[in-house]
């Protein structure tokens, strides 16, 4: 490993044991791309906190989760494993979307 | 193929339009066409060099790399153009008051606009570096000659979008094109410090002020023709955190006050020298 390298790389773990410290253990929710669909279409997440969502795509395609509700936006690539950061969400219902195959990658969180 | 080109419409569309108003406000400089194609270039470079990295990058620091490299992009970028804003506009006004009262060129006393290159190559990257996953992604399903086809006519589109501005801002006259390429800017940078408010929470680096404080879908929709203009533009998002929020209106605040102050200690000095 070349000095930058570990250089880059210390940083960026720093700054992720950084954000990992801010939080106690919070509630984790995994949602998967298959077929270019979300599995599963709902998913239930408790309201009021933050949550982390694990997007697991499972495609050999690129996808990019995508949710105006939600307000986030994140590119998963083919296989990948992503963390995003959801809430605190009021009770009630999240529309997301995979935006390179819209017409069938729609999904929702359920926030209760 | 359509829905290849509009996928890469929307895509290219952002850093078109930056590109454009970017363009349109070094007018005028010798050399900046140069430091423009260059800036672009760096970009496309970045941007196979973020798709290709994309898979290790994302897995980095459990699983928000990506946001970690996302936020370091928009930083440099909001940097150059609050550093552009404060600074070498206010010199550029400078240098055109002094350089019109001696009679010599215009050109003779801006400053090279590296930072605006820095810029447009951070642009130029990001949307860049989705387009090309997007359509390596896409190459390896579905059918290749319906989907270049269908990229290219996304690109050219976003591009004439990019050129419809810069045409555009090249009718405004030269009296008026640096207060209005100015408050573009000012809007750009705002912008893009609200993108980096999101990514910031998306990245659960801050857990402050998340809810959205009000949601607007219902008179302009973010993916309605208008919505994207202005979203490209102005950073319009119909449902935007308290940080985001937050963010916007610091930078419109540090930006604005800081060229003020800087003008106003310009002006003194010019001032002193004359007496």
């Amino acid at each position: 490993m070349t000095r930058l390298q570990f250089a880059a790389s210390s940083a960026l773990i720093s700054l992720a044991m950084i954000g990992g410290h801010s939080f106690a253990a919070e509630p984790e929710a995994l949602l998967v791309i298959k077929d270019h669909k979300f599995e599963p279409l709902e998913v239930k997440v408790p309201a009021g906190q933050r949550v982390r969502l694990i997007v697991h795509n499972q495609d050999a395609t690129p996808e990019e989760f995508e949710s105006h509700d939600l307000n986030r936006e994140k590119v998963v690539p083919a296989g990948a494993k992503v963390t995003i950061y959801i809430g605190p969400l009021k009770p009630g219902r999240y529309g997301f979307y995979g935006e390179y195959h819209e017409a069938s990658a729609k999904g929702a969180v359920v926030a209760e | 193929m359509f829905g290849v080109a509009i996928i890469v419409f929307r895509e290219t569309l952002e850093a078109a339009l930056f590109v454009g108003i970017i363009a349109a406000a070094t007018r005028g400089l010798i050399g900046r066409s140069w430091y423009l194609t260059g800036g672009i270039l760096a970009g496309v470079a970045g941007a196979f060099a973020l798709a290709s990295g994309a898979e290790h990058i994302s897995a980095l620091a459990d699983g928000i790399g990506q946001d970690l490299v996302n936020a370091g992009i928009l930083g440099v970028a909001l940097t150059m153009l609050t550093w552009h804003c404060v600074w070498v506009s206010n010199n550029g006004q400078m240098a055109a008051a002094d350089a019109r009262a001696l009679g010599t060129s215009l050109q003779d006393g801006q400053n090279r606009p590296w930072a605006l290159m820095v810029v447009v190559a951070m642009s130029v990257l990001r949307e860049g570096a989705e387009t090309v996953l997007f359509v390596a992604g896409y190459a390896q399903g579905a059918g290749q000659t319906g989907m270049v086809a269908g990229a290219i006519f996304g690109a050219l589109g976003g591009t004439a979008a990019g050129l419809l501005i810069y045409v555009g801002l090249s009718r405004v006259p030269v009296k008026k094109l640096f207060a209005v390429t100015n408050s573009l800017i000012l809007l750009l940078a705002a912008s893009i410090a609200s993108q980096l408010a999101r990514a910031l929470s998306q990245a659960g680096l801050v857990n402050a002020w998340g809810q959205s404080l009000w949601d607007t879908s219902g008179w302009l929709r973010v993916d309605s023709p208008f919505g994207v203009v202005a979203h490209a533009l102005a950073g319009y998002d119909p449902q935007p955190t308290g940080l985001q929020v937050a963010f916007y209106l610091l930078a419109l605040f540090v930006m604005l006050s800081g060229s003020h102050w800087v003008q106003r200690a310009q002006t003194r000095a010019r001032l002193d020298r004359v007496r």
